[in-house]
Protein backbone atom coordinates (compact mmCIF):
# COMPACT_ATOMS: atom_id res chain seq x y z
CA UNK A 1 0.00 0.00 0.00
CA UNK A 2 1.11 3.32 -0.97
CA UNK A 3 0.33 6.57 0.73
CA UNK A 4 -1.46 8.20 -2.23
CA UNK A 5 -3.95 4.66 -2.02
CA UNK A 6 -7.09 5.52 -0.99
CA UNK A 7 -7.22 2.79 2.40
CA UNK A 8 -3.92 5.33 3.37
CA UNK A 9 -4.57 6.73 6.64
CA UNK A 10 -1.93 9.94 7.69
CA UNK A 11 -1.72 8.02 11.30
CA UNK A 12 1.04 6.88 13.65
CA UNK A 13 0.04 3.47 12.89
CA UNK A 14 0.37 3.54 8.79
CA UNK A 15 3.85 5.38 9.40
CA UNK A 16 5.18 2.54 11.34
CA UNK A 17 3.94 -0.33 10.13
CA UNK A 18 4.43 0.61 6.73
CA UNK A 19 7.63 2.42 7.25
CA UNK A 20 9.23 -0.29 8.60
CA UNK A 21 8.52 -2.23 5.66
CA UNK A 22 9.83 0.47 2.82
CA UNK A 23 12.90 0.72 5.23
CA UNK A 24 13.42 -2.67 4.73
CA UNK A 25 12.79 -3.56 1.32
CA UNK A 26 14.81 0.10 0.83
CA UNK A 27 17.98 -2.20 2.48
CA UNK A 28 17.49 -5.44 0.18
CA UNK A 29 17.53 -3.18 -2.74
CA UNK A 30 20.31 -1.15 -1.77
CA UNK A 31 22.22 -4.02 -0.85
CA UNK A 32 21.55 -6.15 -3.53
CA UNK A 33 22.40 -2.63 -6.14
CA UNK A 34 25.37 -2.30 -4.22
CA UNK A 35 26.71 -5.53 -5.19
CA UNK A 36 25.56 -5.50 -8.37
CA UNK A 37 27.52 -2.40 -9.23
CA UNK A 38 30.77 -3.01 -7.74
CA UNK A 39 30.50 -5.92 -9.91
CA UNK A 40 29.93 -4.08 -13.12
CA UNK A 41 32.61 -1.69 -12.14
CA UNK A 42 35.17 -5.00 -11.72
CA UNK A 43 33.90 -6.45 -14.76
CA UNK A 44 34.46 -2.98 -16.69
CA UNK A 45 37.93 -3.08 -15.05
CA UNK A 46 36.89 0.18 -13.13
CA UNK A 47 37.01 -1.29 -9.79
CA UNK A 48 39.76 -4.00 -8.41
CA UNK A 49 38.75 -7.65 -7.71
CA UNK A 50 39.50 -8.15 -3.93
CA UNK A 51 40.08 -11.70 -2.63
CA UNK A 52 37.78 -11.91 -0.01
CA UNK A 53 38.04 -14.72 3.05
CA UNK A 54 34.48 -16.49 3.33
CA UNK B 1 31.81 -42.14 -11.22
CA UNK B 2 30.36 -39.69 -13.99
CA UNK B 3 32.96 -37.45 -15.29
CA UNK B 4 30.33 -34.60 -16.01
CA UNK B 5 28.83 -35.14 -12.72
CA UNK B 6 32.25 -35.22 -11.00
CA UNK B 7 32.95 -31.70 -12.51
CA UNK B 8 30.07 -30.24 -9.93
CA UNK B 9 31.68 -31.61 -6.86
CA UNK B 10 33.47 -28.86 -4.30
CA UNK B 11 36.78 -29.13 -4.99
CA UNK B 12 38.93 -31.79 -3.28
CA UNK B 13 35.69 -33.55 -1.67
CA UNK B 14 34.11 -36.89 -2.30
CA UNK B 15 30.70 -37.77 -3.31
CA UNK B 16 28.39 -41.24 -3.66
CA UNK B 17 27.61 -42.35 -7.51
CA UNK B 18 25.14 -40.56 -9.12
CA UNK B 19 22.95 -44.00 -8.96
CA UNK B 20 23.45 -44.14 -5.28
CA UNK B 21 22.32 -40.39 -5.18
CA UNK B 22 19.14 -40.66 -7.26
CA UNK B 23 18.17 -44.16 -5.18
CA UNK B 24 18.53 -42.07 -2.19
CA UNK B 25 16.38 -39.12 -3.57
CA UNK B 26 13.56 -41.62 -5.11
CA UNK B 27 11.56 -41.57 -1.30
CA UNK B 28 11.68 -37.75 -1.45
CA UNK B 29 10.84 -37.13 -5.00
CA UNK B 30 7.46 -39.42 -4.20
CA UNK B 31 6.78 -37.19 -0.89
CA UNK B 32 6.70 -34.19 -3.48
CA UNK B 33 4.58 -35.79 -6.20
CA UNK B 34 1.98 -36.69 -3.50
CA UNK B 35 1.68 -33.21 -2.03
CA UNK B 36 2.01 -31.58 -5.73
CA UNK B 37 -1.10 -34.26 -6.20
CA UNK B 38 -2.89 -33.12 -3.30
CA UNK B 39 -1.85 -29.52 -4.13
CA UNK B 40 -3.47 -29.51 -7.15
CA UNK B 41 -6.71 -30.74 -6.33
CA UNK B 42 -7.15 -27.88 -3.56
CA UNK B 43 -5.83 -25.20 -6.02
CA UNK B 44 -8.30 -27.06 -8.73
CA UNK B 45 -11.38 -28.42 -6.18
CA UNK B 46 -10.69 -25.65 -3.24
CA UNK B 47 -10.40 -26.70 0.24
CA UNK B 48 -12.96 -28.98 0.41
CA UNK B 49 -10.48 -31.83 -0.22
CA UNK B 50 -9.22 -30.74 3.68
CA UNK B 51 -10.77 -30.91 6.65
CA UNK B 52 -10.30 -27.53 7.96
CA UNK B 53 -14.07 -26.65 8.82
CA UNK B 54 -14.89 -22.76 9.98
CA UNK B 55 -14.16 -24.17 13.37
CA UNK B 56 -10.70 -25.04 12.19
CA UNK B 57 -9.14 -22.40 10.25
CA UNK B 58 -5.83 -23.29 11.33
CA UNK B 59 -5.18 -26.74 11.14
CA UNK B 60 -2.03 -29.18 9.89
CA UNK B 61 -0.56 -26.60 7.60
CA UNK B 62 -0.74 -24.01 10.16
CA UNK B 63 1.23 -26.19 12.95
CA UNK B 64 3.78 -27.26 9.98
CA UNK B 65 4.11 -23.57 9.20
CA UNK B 66 4.69 -22.57 13.00
CA UNK B 67 7.57 -25.39 13.30
CA UNK B 68 9.68 -24.80 10.44
CA UNK B 69 9.33 -21.43 11.15
CA UNK B 70 10.62 -21.89 14.52
CA UNK B 71 13.25 -24.49 13.39
CA UNK B 72 14.30 -22.28 10.95
CA UNK B 73 15.20 -19.91 13.50
CA UNK B 74 18.87 -21.05 13.22
CA UNK B 75 19.63 -19.17 10.13
CA UNK B 76 19.01 -15.98 11.32
CA UNK B 77 20.61 -16.69 14.46
CA UNK B 78 23.75 -18.23 14.04
CA UNK B 79 23.70 -15.29 11.16
CA UNK B 80 23.64 -12.25 13.88
CA UNK B 81 25.85 -14.73 15.88
CA UNK B 82 28.36 -15.03 12.92
CA UNK B 83 27.81 -11.21 11.41
CA UNK B 84 26.99 -9.26 14.27
CA UNK B 85 28.11 -10.18 17.42
CA UNK B 86 31.62 -11.76 15.85
CA UNK B 87 31.68 -15.12 16.56
CA UNK B 88 33.54 -16.38 13.86
CA UNK B 89 34.06 -20.09 14.71
CA UNK B 90 30.34 -20.10 13.19
CA UNK B 91 31.39 -20.05 10.05
CA UNK B 92 31.81 -23.00 9.19
CA UNK B 93 28.19 -23.99 10.07
CA UNK B 94 26.61 -20.82 8.59
CA UNK B 95 26.41 -22.04 5.57
CA UNK B 96 24.16 -25.35 6.32
CA UNK B 97 22.10 -22.55 8.85
CA UNK B 98 21.06 -20.51 5.89
CA UNK B 99 20.41 -23.37 3.26
CA UNK B 100 17.68 -25.32 6.66
CA UNK B 101 16.42 -21.52 7.04
CA UNK B 102 16.00 -21.01 2.93
CA UNK B 103 13.94 -24.66 2.59
CA UNK B 104 12.14 -24.19 6.34
CA UNK B 105 10.79 -20.86 5.10
CA UNK B 106 10.14 -21.35 1.21
CA UNK B 107 7.95 -24.18 2.04
CA UNK B 108 6.06 -22.82 4.85
CA UNK B 109 5.42 -20.22 2.15
CA UNK B 110 4.50 -22.84 -0.79
CA UNK B 111 2.28 -24.34 2.08
CA UNK B 112 0.58 -21.08 2.88
CA UNK B 113 0.26 -20.45 -0.61
CA UNK B 114 -2.00 -23.57 -0.75
CA UNK B 115 -3.95 -22.98 2.77
CA UNK B 116 -4.57 -19.61 1.85
CA UNK B 117 -7.50 -21.28 -0.93
CA UNK B 118 -7.07 -19.03 -3.54
CA UNK B 119 -3.72 -17.96 -4.42
CA UNK B 120 -4.41 -15.39 -6.86
CA UNK B 121 -5.62 -13.24 -4.40
CA UNK B 122 -2.31 -13.85 -2.37
CA UNK B 123 -1.21 -10.25 -2.52
CA UNK B 124 -4.03 -8.62 -0.94
CA UNK B 125 -2.88 -9.30 2.69
CA UNK B 126 0.34 -6.47 1.42
CA UNK B 127 -2.26 -4.31 -0.88
CA UNK B 128 -4.93 -3.85 1.58
CA UNK B 129 -3.30 -4.70 5.11
CA UNK B 130 -4.57 -4.02 8.14
CA UNK B 131 -1.98 -2.22 9.97
CA UNK B 132 -3.54 -3.52 13.30
CA UNK B 133 -3.03 -7.00 12.48
CA UNK B 134 -0.62 -9.22 13.94
CA UNK B 135 -1.34 -12.09 10.80
CA UNK B 136 -0.52 -8.94 8.35
CA UNK B 137 3.21 -8.04 10.36
CA UNK B 138 3.79 -12.16 9.69
CA UNK B 139 3.05 -12.29 6.40
CA UNK B 140 5.32 -9.10 5.71
CA UNK B 141 8.15 -10.31 7.22
CA UNK B 142 8.47 -13.89 6.53
CA UNK B 143 8.01 -12.94 2.52
CA UNK B 144 10.84 -9.80 3.38
CA UNK B 145 12.83 -12.25 5.46
CA UNK B 146 12.72 -15.32 2.76
CA UNK B 147 14.00 -12.56 0.14
CA UNK B 148 16.91 -12.22 2.67
CA UNK B 149 17.44 -15.65 2.78
CA UNK B 150 17.53 -16.21 -0.90
CA UNK B 151 19.99 -13.23 -1.04
CA UNK B 152 22.42 -15.46 1.62
CA UNK B 153 21.90 -18.85 -0.28
CA UNK B 154 22.50 -16.97 -3.75
CA UNK B 155 26.67 -16.86 -3.02
CA UNK B 156 26.76 -20.48 -1.82
CA UNK B 157 25.60 -21.36 -5.35
CA UNK B 158 27.83 -19.21 -6.78
CA UNK B 159 30.41 -20.80 -5.22
CA UNK B 160 29.89 -24.17 -6.99
CA UNK B 161 33.08 -24.86 -8.55
CA UNK B 162 31.92 -24.69 -12.42
CA UNK B 163 30.06 -21.16 -11.37
CA UNK B 164 33.69 -20.12 -10.38
CA UNK B 165 34.54 -19.83 -13.82
CA UNK B 166 31.71 -17.29 -14.84
CA UNK B 167 34.21 -14.09 -13.79
CA UNK B 168 30.52 -11.74 -13.47
CA UNK B 169 29.13 -14.61 -10.88
CA UNK B 170 32.16 -15.49 -8.80
CA UNK B 171 32.47 -11.42 -8.43
CA UNK B 172 29.02 -10.83 -7.54
CA UNK B 173 28.80 -13.41 -4.86
CA UNK B 174 32.17 -12.23 -3.56
CA UNK B 175 30.27 -9.04 -3.36
CA UNK B 176 27.37 -10.31 -1.50
CA UNK B 177 29.39 -12.22 1.02
CA UNK B 178 31.24 -8.60 2.06
CA UNK B 179 27.88 -6.95 2.61
CA UNK B 180 26.56 -10.18 4.37
CA UNK B 181 26.43 -8.26 7.84
CA UNK B 182 23.74 -6.12 6.51
CA UNK B 183 21.36 -8.70 5.14
CA UNK B 184 21.92 -10.92 8.37
CA UNK B 185 21.30 -7.52 10.07
CA UNK B 186 17.96 -7.01 8.59
CA UNK B 187 17.53 -10.94 8.73
CA UNK B 188 17.51 -10.22 12.40
CA UNK B 189 14.96 -7.36 12.40
CA UNK B 190 12.92 -9.30 10.25
CA UNK B 191 12.60 -12.56 12.22
CA UNK B 192 12.58 -10.96 15.91
CA UNK B 193 8.80 -9.25 14.72
CA UNK B 194 7.46 -12.57 13.00
CA UNK B 195 8.20 -15.17 15.77
CA UNK B 196 6.99 -12.97 17.82
CA UNK B 197 4.01 -12.03 15.97
CA UNK B 198 3.28 -15.29 15.34
CA UNK B 199 2.94 -15.93 19.08
CA UNK B 200 1.54 -12.72 19.56
CA UNK B 201 -1.66 -13.29 17.61
CA UNK B 202 -2.71 -16.42 19.39
CA UNK B 203 -2.19 -14.44 22.79
CA UNK B 204 -4.27 -11.50 21.77
CA UNK B 205 -7.28 -14.11 21.37
CA UNK B 206 -9.13 -12.37 24.42
CA UNK B 207 -12.58 -14.86 23.55
CA UNK B 208 -10.39 -18.11 24.18
CA UNK B 209 -8.72 -18.04 27.39
CA UNK B 210 -6.75 -21.22 26.42
CA UNK B 211 -4.20 -18.90 24.67
CA UNK B 212 -4.79 -15.46 25.86
CA UNK B 213 -2.24 -13.60 27.99
CA UNK B 214 -1.66 -9.82 29.12
CA UNK B 215 1.66 -8.74 28.21
CA UNK B 216 3.50 -5.50 27.91
CA UNK B 217 2.10 -2.59 25.69
CA UNK B 218 0.19 -4.21 22.33
CA UNK B 219 2.58 -7.73 22.72
CA UNK B 220 1.33 -10.38 25.04
CA UNK B 221 3.60 -12.65 26.65
CA UNK B 222 3.48 -15.06 24.17
CA UNK B 223 5.37 -12.52 21.68
CA UNK B 224 8.21 -12.80 23.62
CA UNK B 225 8.22 -16.70 24.13
CA UNK B 226 8.22 -17.82 20.59
CA UNK B 227 11.09 -15.43 20.06
CA UNK B 228 12.86 -16.58 22.56
CA UNK B 229 11.76 -20.50 22.06
CA UNK B 230 12.40 -20.40 18.13
CA UNK B 231 16.35 -18.81 18.64
CA UNK B 232 16.41 -21.82 21.38
CA UNK B 233 15.19 -24.32 19.06
CA UNK B 234 16.64 -23.43 15.92
CA UNK B 235 20.34 -24.19 16.74
CA UNK B 236 19.09 -27.16 18.27
CA UNK B 237 18.15 -28.40 14.64
CA UNK B 238 20.92 -27.26 13.02
CA UNK B 239 22.65 -29.16 14.99
CA UNK B 240 20.19 -31.55 14.62
CA UNK B 241 20.53 -31.20 10.79
CA UNK B 242 24.46 -31.61 10.33
CA UNK B 243 24.50 -34.89 12.71
CA UNK B 244 22.29 -36.25 10.36
CA UNK B 245 24.09 -35.18 7.44
CA UNK B 246 27.14 -36.29 9.54
CA UNK B 247 25.57 -39.70 10.12
CA UNK B 248 24.35 -40.49 6.46
CA UNK B 249 27.80 -39.51 4.65
CA UNK B 250 30.04 -41.07 7.19
CA UNK B 251 31.91 -37.70 7.56
CA UNK B 252 32.74 -35.16 10.15
CA UNK B 253 31.64 -31.85 8.41
CA UNK B 254 31.31 -29.34 11.20
CA UNK B 255 34.36 -28.70 14.12
CA UNK B 256 33.17 -29.55 17.11
CA UNK B 257 34.18 -26.03 18.51
CA UNK B 258 31.27 -24.67 16.40
CA UNK B 259 28.73 -26.78 17.11
CA UNK B 260 29.43 -26.22 21.11
CA UNK B 261 29.41 -22.67 20.48
CA UNK B 262 26.11 -23.25 19.02
CA UNK B 263 25.03 -25.75 21.77
CA UNK B 264 26.24 -23.38 24.72
CA UNK B 265 23.93 -20.85 23.30
CA UNK B 266 21.33 -23.13 22.60
CA UNK B 267 21.34 -24.14 26.71
CA UNK B 268 21.20 -20.92 27.87
CA UNK B 269 18.28 -19.93 25.78
CA UNK B 270 16.40 -22.87 26.67
CA UNK B 271 17.47 -22.77 30.13
CA UNK B 272 15.76 -18.86 30.03
CA UNK B 273 12.89 -20.22 27.86
CA UNK B 274 11.91 -23.12 30.14
CA UNK B 275 11.83 -20.87 33.13
CA UNK B 276 9.37 -18.39 31.79
CA UNK B 277 7.87 -20.82 30.17
CA UNK B 278 6.74 -22.05 34.10
CA UNK B 279 6.05 -18.80 34.96
CA UNK B 280 4.08 -17.45 32.19
CA UNK B 281 1.99 -21.59 32.99
CA UNK B 282 1.35 -20.70 36.34
CA UNK B 283 0.22 -16.73 35.98
CA UNK B 284 -2.24 -18.70 32.90
CA UNK B 285 -3.29 -21.52 35.80
CA UNK B 286 -3.64 -19.45 38.48
CA UNK B 287 -4.16 -16.17 37.23
CA UNK B 288 -5.90 -15.57 34.03
CA UNK B 289 -8.13 -18.82 33.81
CA UNK B 290 -9.85 -18.15 36.73
CA UNK B 291 -10.43 -14.62 35.89
CA UNK B 292 -12.44 -16.05 32.50
CA UNK B 293 -14.48 -18.36 35.18
CA UNK B 294 -12.58 -21.55 34.63
CA UNK B 295 -10.13 -23.65 36.38
CA UNK B 296 -7.00 -25.37 34.74
CA UNK B 297 -8.66 -29.11 34.27
CA UNK B 298 -11.96 -27.22 32.19
CA UNK B 299 -9.53 -27.15 29.23
CA UNK B 300 -8.33 -30.48 29.69
CA UNK B 301 -11.85 -32.81 30.56
CA UNK B 302 -13.07 -33.33 26.93
CA UNK B 303 -11.24 -34.67 23.77
CA UNK B 304 -7.45 -36.64 23.15
CA UNK B 305 -5.97 -33.47 24.05
CA UNK B 306 -5.24 -34.21 27.93
CA UNK B 307 -2.98 -32.50 30.73
CA UNK B 308 -0.37 -34.76 29.36
CA UNK B 309 0.21 -32.29 26.78
CA UNK B 310 1.03 -29.73 29.27
CA UNK B 311 3.44 -32.15 31.07
CA UNK B 312 4.85 -33.32 28.08
CA UNK B 313 5.79 -29.37 26.59
CA UNK B 314 6.82 -27.94 29.72
CA UNK B 315 8.36 -30.81 31.83
CA UNK B 316 9.69 -33.79 29.29
CA UNK B 317 10.37 -31.74 26.46
CA UNK B 318 11.51 -28.94 27.89
CA UNK B 319 13.00 -29.14 31.57
CA UNK B 320 14.89 -32.18 30.51
CA UNK B 321 16.56 -31.07 27.52
CA UNK B 322 17.61 -27.62 28.82
CA UNK B 323 19.22 -29.65 32.16
CA UNK B 324 20.85 -32.09 29.58
CA UNK B 325 22.27 -28.73 27.65
CA UNK B 326 22.80 -26.64 30.72
CA UNK B 327 25.42 -29.91 31.56
CA UNK B 328 28.70 -29.22 29.88
CA UNK B 329 29.62 -32.81 30.19
CA UNK B 330 26.51 -33.54 28.40
CA UNK B 331 26.25 -31.47 25.92
CA UNK B 332 29.88 -32.40 25.37
CA UNK B 333 28.80 -35.83 24.34
CA UNK B 334 28.01 -36.50 21.29
CA UNK B 335 24.77 -39.06 21.99
CA UNK B 336 23.55 -36.77 24.79
CA UNK B 337 23.97 -33.67 22.53
CA UNK B 338 21.47 -35.59 19.78
CA UNK B 339 18.81 -36.51 22.08
CA UNK B 340 18.87 -33.34 24.10
CA UNK B 341 18.58 -30.94 20.72
CA UNK B 342 16.09 -33.77 19.35
CA UNK B 343 13.22 -33.18 22.89
CA UNK B 344 14.18 -29.45 22.48
CA UNK B 345 12.64 -29.29 18.71
CA UNK B 346 9.96 -31.56 19.48
CA UNK B 347 8.81 -29.58 22.58
CA UNK B 348 9.07 -26.48 20.00
CA UNK B 349 6.97 -28.44 17.39
CA UNK B 350 4.33 -29.45 20.75
CA UNK B 351 3.82 -26.10 21.54
CA UNK B 352 3.11 -24.78 18.24
CA UNK B 353 0.83 -27.55 17.86
CA UNK B 354 -1.02 -27.29 21.53
CA UNK B 355 -1.74 -23.16 20.63
CA UNK B 356 -2.88 -24.24 17.17
CA UNK B 357 -4.86 -26.70 17.48
CA UNK B 358 -5.65 -27.27 21.01
CA UNK B 359 -6.85 -23.28 21.07
CA UNK B 360 -9.06 -24.06 18.68
CA UNK B 361 -10.45 -27.67 19.95
CA UNK B 362 -11.66 -26.47 23.27
CA UNK B 363 -15.27 -24.61 23.18
CA UNK B 364 -15.69 -21.07 24.32
CA UNK B 365 -19.35 -20.98 24.88
CA UNK B 366 -21.56 -22.93 27.64
CA UNK B 367 -23.10 -24.72 24.74
CA UNK B 368 -20.02 -25.50 22.58
CA UNK B 369 -18.92 -28.87 22.02
CA UNK B 370 -15.33 -29.81 21.97
CA UNK B 371 -14.40 -30.28 18.32
CA UNK B 372 -11.68 -32.60 17.14
CA UNK B 373 -10.06 -32.76 13.65
CA UNK B 374 -7.77 -34.71 11.76
CA UNK B 375 -6.42 -34.39 8.05
CA UNK B 376 -6.92 -35.50 5.13
CA UNK B 377 -4.88 -37.41 2.59
CA UNK B 378 -4.24 -34.27 0.86
CA UNK B 379 -3.33 -32.34 4.12
CA UNK B 380 -0.89 -34.88 4.88
CA UNK B 381 0.62 -34.68 1.31
CA UNK B 382 1.12 -31.10 1.28
CA UNK B 383 2.85 -31.01 4.58
CA UNK B 384 5.27 -34.16 3.77
CA UNK B 385 6.18 -32.63 0.93
CA UNK B 386 8.26 -29.98 2.70
CA UNK B 387 9.77 -32.78 4.36
CA UNK B 388 10.75 -34.33 0.90
CA UNK B 389 11.90 -30.77 -0.74
CA UNK B 390 14.32 -30.10 2.71
CA UNK B 391 15.79 -33.42 1.94
CA UNK B 392 16.08 -33.00 -2.09
CA UNK B 393 17.78 -29.42 -1.59
CA UNK B 394 19.72 -30.41 0.99
CA UNK B 395 20.92 -33.41 -0.69
CA UNK B 396 21.26 -31.53 -3.85
CA UNK B 397 23.11 -28.29 -2.18
CA UNK B 398 25.61 -30.92 -0.20
CA UNK B 399 26.56 -32.88 -3.18
CA UNK B 400 27.42 -29.93 -5.51
CA UNK B 401 28.07 -26.60 -3.21
CA UNK B 402 30.46 -26.08 -0.35
CA UNK B 403 28.18 -26.51 1.89
CA UNK B 404 30.39 -27.11 5.02
CA UNK B 405 33.91 -25.28 4.07
CA UNK B 406 36.16 -27.26 6.71
CA UNK B 407 34.93 -30.66 4.96
CA UNK B 408 38.29 -31.07 3.39
CA UNK B 409 40.11 -30.42 5.93
CA UNK B 410 38.36 -32.61 8.53
CA UNK B 411 38.38 -35.62 6.04
CA UNK B 412 42.17 -35.63 4.88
Amino acid sequence: MFPFCFEWKWDPDHFIFLGFLYLVLIIIGTGLGIAFLKTSAQVLGFMRERHFDH
Amino acid sequence: MNPFDAALFPEGTKRCSLKLFIAWNIPWILLLLWGLVGAVLCLYKGLNQTNMTDYFAFALWIVFDLAVIALGAGAFFTGFLTYIIGKKELKDIINAAVLIGFICYSGAIAMLGIDIGQPLRGWFIFWHVNVHSMLAEVSFCITAYLGVLAIEYLPIILENRQIQRIKELRLFGNNLHEIMAMFAATGTFLSFFHQGSLGGLFGVMYARPFAYREGFYVWPWTFFLFVLSAIAAGPCFTILCTRLAEFITRKKLVPDKAVQTLAKIAAYLTGIYVLLKIVDTLVWAYKLTPKAGLTLMDYYKEGPYGIWLLIAEVIIFGIIPAIILLIPKARQHPGWLVVACLMNCTGIVLNRFVFTVVTLAIPVMPFGRFVSYWPTWQEWGIALALVGYGFLLFSLSYRYLPLFPKERELNP
